[in-house]
């Protein structure tokens, strides 16, 4: 018989064994669907490697998946800290997509519109995180439920945008009319689509580090999710601090949704985000709300999600398989974490 | 020589974590109509040993026997099978439910159904028995701290425990409720079922129980055949293993007042309000206050600690008028604070303890410019502290709810202390800490007492009041009854004014 008991410390090297070991059950896990599928298991995960990580232009395009996962799943390892449960990146992600789109289609020199796509697109997430931490902090409104469902109030708002008013008269398929091209972000290697927002992704996970672990605001962050009352009693406006982590989470989902725009789309679809904003808690929860830990975990989820493809057309695996991987790696995290808390112990064997 | 089988005996009891052995080979048994006293410091062993008999806890060796025969308990239903029940220090009671729904949890009902009318007549019989009253229908959230704990102990008796495991009973309850429940359990006892009682209240072991088992480090230290006739310092020092001289409070010459508090009225938002309550404490002067808790000593905490503000009424701290109450303009004006409950309140558990021993001030130049953290500096205090104050703990980034209660109180002190108060405000500073850890926070306040500090001690240990403060005044539905000075009070004049006896002075 086995039973869990209360753990007193956790080791260090939990940190990077527990998403390793998840990673591994979620593999092992979802190994029975692609043979279920009637792929051999071993041919399927290869070929998801090699489409993914095996050659130079699959990291890039991995690392074009990966960019703006980076920066929700910086928005939702923020928020977390806080304990604000911003499951709304997806909206605000989608809300600086537009915001950013709009800024890019007025003419102006190309580095001053990139500039200001991003502080559009930025306050626009901001703005959008603002609606379910002003209803928490004034009205006590469960903010999973409120920023979950504020999701579908922007995606649909962006659908009535694109199949109305701001339709593109050109194509007339219901997309928005595309930015200057002066504003398309820069290709850093010629013949890939790796470009700038990638760069800018991978230099925000060491900055809103150092802001969480070595600013003052970054310490009432935490300090306000760890313990409320604590930090009420120790002289921290919790309400300010949750408003404060709202916006700074709800500007970096948006800056994914300017990355998209600016370096891959040069224009808003409905279809813009394949649910970056919803990996992003994934991601957060892989990286255990560690900014560090954010990059490789987006990393990794972006390999699944483009090596899913090549599978599918290879093994004929469906290419759905790469949701069923994200949804069990959150899954075989939360399990995971209860090893911090607790151990197993065998009992009723000594004796 | 023929004595009753034990009831319960533990042979050999062993259990370590890590490299910690927090019980090593225990024996410990109670007979039929025995009260036990299990004492022993923080730390000593005393919860570890009675999670194993509880079940919590596998033991790694030794063995439990029941009434001669060997069992083996692995889960808290086993242990309820075997006859232990066991009432927490903290209570595990549905407060939506009522006392009979409550009783009920887990119990099988008849065919689906809750079985009522046999839990009426359980009950009632538990009252005949034992004389413990509580009325079926009332949710337990009406139920006072004192009822509740004998909701625990009727919960306990339902289920058929022929022993009773009591873990510090008496901290939550006010005199009068100590002397209630000492009645129940001696007729508990004399009807032949065991008890083990649990607490570092020298004075309640010395009156309550029959034997003693003290405990350190993890080991038996002595037994204590006859409490009621061995000295509270004798046991005290099997519980040390070094001798505990209670702290002297010389004569003091306070100065002029550093705390004034002025008609201070709040409304009634959460427990009872203030109502027009006026006090001050001068330079070098303990000031007590005492009361049964729940009449206005939280909001009287929270009004110092600048966590809520009056509605009617002044403050001053050295002189100064607070007008904002928030935590940073009472600290600014040179207010320290230890909150009542440190692990709720004063410590942020999941956290390394230096981030705690900072969090009030990490605002100011000595932890942070321009919003940048200082690291170096902030472990630095943390460590300067630690060594000062002698907190138990790995070091600094060591997670703040690894470490004892008194660990845990020392730090909290020294994150006040360090900047030098000119008052200090101090909710049940010793409350669930041990006789070593208790005598150095006594001694910290007395230390403080003597270089002008104003102290203010609100607390419902009336002994410790007595030998730590100057005055003390009691408190009575939310205001101030009368203030003593502490030559002229006793247990017995502080109890009656608790009750609202004596009028206002």
């Amino acid at each position: 018989m086995f039973r869990l008991e209360v753990r007193t410390s956790t080791p260090a090297w939990f940190n990077l064994a527990l998403p390793l070991l998840a990673i591994a059950a979620t593999l092992v896990l979802c190994s029975g669907l692609i043979a279920l599928a009637g792929a051999g298991v071993l041919e399927a995960y290869g070929v998801m490697f090699t489409a993914s990580l095996g050659d130079s232009y699959a990291i890039t395009e991995t690392m074009v998946r990966a960019a703006p996962m980076i920066f929700t799943g910086l928005a939702v390892a923020v928020a977390f800290r806080a304990k604000f449960w911003n499951i709304g990146a997806e909206g605000q992600l989608l809300a600086g997509a537009v915001a950013s789109c709009f800024v890019g289609a007025i003419p102006m020199p190309g580095p001053l519109a990139m500039l200001l796509m991003a502080v559009a697109g930025a306050a626009a997430g901001a703005a959008v995180a603002l609606v379910p931490a002003t209803l928490r902090v004034k009205f006590k409104v469960d903010d999973v439920v409120s920023s979950l469902l504020l999701n579908s109030v922007i995606y649909y708002a962006l659908m009535a945008l694109i199949e109305g008013p701001w339709k593109d008269s050109f194509s007339g398929y219901p997309i928005s009319p595309p930015i200057e091209d002066s504003a398309n972000f820069p290709v850093l290697l010629e013949g890939t689509r790796l470009h700038l927002g990638v760069v800018v992704a991978l230099i925000a996970a060491p900055v809103i580090w150092f802001l969480i672990v070595r600013t003052t605001l970054g310490f009432r962050i935490r300090v306000t999710g760890e313990n409320p009352e604590a930090a009420r009693y120790g002289g921290i406006h919790v309400e300010r601090v949750l408003i404060s982590t709202a916006l700074l989470s709800g500007a970096l989902a948006g800056l994914a949704g300017v990355g998209e725009v600016g370096g891959v789309h040069f224009q808003v679809m409905s279809d813009i985000s394949p649910g970056y904003g919803y990996s992003g808690i994934v991601v957060a929860m892989l990286a255990r709300l560690n900014p560090l830990g954010v990059v490789p975990a987006a990393i990794f989820l972006a390999a699944v999600m483009t090596g899913a493809e090549a599978m599918s057309r290879a093994t004929g695996v469906p290419a759905f398989l790469s949701d069923v991987i994200q949804g069990t790696a959150l899954l075989a995290m939360l399990v995971a974490l209860l090893f911090t808390a607790y151990r197993i112990r065998r009992v009723g064997a000594a004796r | 020589m023929p004595t009753p089988a034990p009831l319960i005996e533990m042979r050999g009891i062993t259990k370590s974590f890590g490299a910690v052995k927090a019980n090593e080979v225990v024996d410990l048994s109670v007979a039929p109509g025995e009260i036990l006293g299990l004492l022993g410091e923080n730390g000593a062993g005393k919860t570890t040993l009675m999670n194993v008999l509880f079940g919590a806890y596998a033991p790694d060796a030794g063995e439990i026997f029941i009434q001669g025969q060997p069992v083996r308990i692995t889960s808290s239903a086993d242990a309820l099978a075997a006859g232990i029940g066991m009432v927490h220090q903290h209570f595990h009671l549905a407060p939506r439910l009522t006392v009979l729904e409550n009783l009920l949890i887990g119990i099988p009902g008849r065919s689906g159904r809750i079985d009522r009318a046999g839990g009426l007549a359980r009950l009632a019989e538990i009252r005949r028995q034992h004389g413990l009253t509580l009325d079926p229908d009332l949710p337990v959230s009406a139920l006072s701290v004192g009822e509740q704990q004998r909701l625990e102990i009727v919960k306990a008796l339902f289920r058929g425990a022929r022993l009773l495991i009591l873990d510090e009973p008496t901290a939550v309850l006010a005199p009068t409720e100590v002397d209630g429940l000492f009645s129940a359990l001696r007729s508990m006892a004399a009807q032949g079922l065991g008890i083990i009682f649990i607490s570092h209240k020298l004075n309640e072991v010395r009156a309550l129980t029959h034997r003693c088992t003290v405990l350190r480090h993890g080991r038996v230290a002595g037994r204590v055949d006859d409490p009621a006739n061995t000295t509270s310092a004798a046991m005290a020092q099997l519980m040390c293993g070094h001798e505990i001289v209670p702290p002297a409070r010389g004569p003091s010459t306070p100065g002029a007042a550093v705390l004034t508090l002025d008609g201070i009225s709040t409304s009634q938002h959460s427990g009872t309000a203030l109502r027009d309550v006026s006090l001050s404490v001068r330079a070098g002067e303990i000031l007590g206050i005492a009361g049964v808790s729940g009449n206005g000593q939280r909001a009287l905490a929270e009004v110092i600690s600048g966590t809520r503000a009056p509605d009617a009424g002044r403050m001053t701290i050295a002189g100064q008028k607070v007008s904002g109450f928030s935590p940073r303009e009472v600290q600014a004006l040179g207010l320290g604070r230890i909150p009542e409950d440190r692990m709720t309140t004063g410590l942020v558990t999941n956290l390394p303890l230096a981030d705690s021993m900072v969090l009030p001030r990490i605002g100011t130049a000595a932890f942070s410019s321009k919003g940048l953290l200082k690291p170096d500096a902030i472990r630095a205090f943390a460590e300067a502290q630690i060594k000062a104050y002698d907190i138990r703990c790995p070091g600094p980034m060591t997670r703040a709810g690894a470490l004892s209660g008194g660990n845990l109180q020392k730090a909290l002190l020294a994150r006040e202390l360090a900047f030098d108060p000119k008052v200090l405000v101090v909710s049940q500073p010793t409350r669930g800490l041990d006789i070593g850890a208790a005598r150095f926070i006594h001694e910290k306040f007395l230390d403080m007492r003597a270089k002008g500090c104003g102290i203010i001690v609100i607390g419902e240990d009336l002994e410790e009041l007595l030998v730590l403060c100057d005055r003390i005044a009691v408190m009575y539905e939310g205001r101030i009854v009368g203030t003593l000075d502490s030559a002229d009070a006793t247990v017995a004049r502080l109890g009656l004014m608790m009750t609202g006896a004596e009028g206002h002075s």
